[in-house]
């Protein structure tokens, strides 16, 4: 069994947001959005378990597809590691391609952080952290910069 | 000794007790597999337990983990989830995380997965062309897990000669133990 020893917190807050319009090199050739965030993140937390799995995921709906979700970026925290984080300036670990071209304007792309713990043995359970921060797109394609 | 002990219960069991054991024999065989099937039923799940074979998902499963599963149809696959899927055409069950989905208005899902442990997404393991997964090849969600008990199992597949003797043991056992 775990225990939270104080109510699981988080501060996320991104800095800068930008879509690009390519060829999915990923996977699907297709020419899909591709998103550009940086964010920081503040946690402060306690725990007493085997393991923390952190993740930042964007959700957003598009015309093509009622639910999209993407993972961002990702954390393995072992017990023993300092669990306050404080990071800042955050690039996303993946490449947050869209199926489609759902991103441009799109002013409703949330951002929420969750976690899987991984206990010693038992249930693993999935929790999403309270609040959630919104990430507006532009409307227009960012043409000074390209991948 | 032990063993001349057992070969004289052997001689000393007439017919009928011969009869009455393999008769329990099957009994105990027949109750395990219903509560295998019972497990299939209310997890929704063609296998509610698996074996984790690989590394991809360390430092969370090692090789030889238990881990339970559902598949329950009104729960929808969500980011972060950890997968069993089959790859079509192959046999292995590859236990990974959720990395993205895009889901249709009408349930429609497709997503990706990758190893927690791996450097690239799970795209190089699907089939050629294929770029998502679908729900049709979910074998469960991880729900629970036990350390370290699936060795066995494990085991028993590296080294039939094991499988055998455990078979061999477990059935002479039964066979020639009097209640």
């Amino acid at each position: 069994m775990f225990f939270f020893h104080s109510l699981p917190l988080f501060a996320l807050s991104p800095t800068l947001a930008y879509v690009i319009c390519q060829k999915d090199f990923t996977g699907p050739r297709e020419r899909s959005d591709l998103g550009f965030i940086t964010f920081d993140i503040k946690n402060i937390f306690d725990w007493n378990v085997k393991q923390l799995f952190l993740y930042l995921s964007a959700e957003y709906s598009t015309k093509n597809n009622a639910l999209n979700q993407v993972v961002l970026w990702d954390k393995i925290v072992l017990r023993g590691d300092n669990p306050r984080l404080l990071l800042k300036d955050m690039k996303t670990k993946y490449f947050f391609f869209d199926d489609g071209n759902g991103l441009k304007g799109n002013r409703n792309v949330t951002l929420t952080l969750s976690w899987n713990v991984v206990p010693n043995a038992g249930i693993l359970p999935l929790v999403t952290g309270s609040g959630h921060v919104s990430v507006p797109f532009p409307d227009t394609y960012e043409i000074t910069k390209s991948y | 000794m032990l063993s001349l002990d057992f070969l004289d219960d052997v001689r000393r069991m007439n017919r009928r007790q011969l009869y009455y054991q393999v008769l329990n024999f099957g009994m105990i065989v027949s109750s395990a597999l219903m509560i295998w099937k019972g497990l299939m039923v209310i997890t929704g799940s063609e296998s509610p337990i698996v074996v984790v074979l690989s590394g991809s998902m360390e430092p969370a499963f090692h090789r030889g983990d238990l881990l339970f599963l559902t598949n329950r149809v009104e729960d929808p696959i969500r980011v972060g989830e950890i997968v069993v899927f089959r790859i079509e055409g192959r046999e292995i069950p590859i236990v990974h995380r959720v990395l993205k989905i895009h889901e249709k208005q009408n349930g429609h899902i497709k997503f990706l997965t990758k190893g927690d442990n791996n450097a690239v997404d799970d795209r190089g393991l699907y089939k050629q062309g294929q770029h998502w997964l679908e729900k049709k090849d979910v074998v469960g969600r991880a729900r629970g897990f036990v350390p370290y008990i699936g060795i066995v199992t494990i085991l028993m597949n590296d080294y039939p000669k094991f499988k055998y003797a455990v078979l061999f043991l477990l059935g002479l056992f039964v066979l020639v133990h009097r209640e």
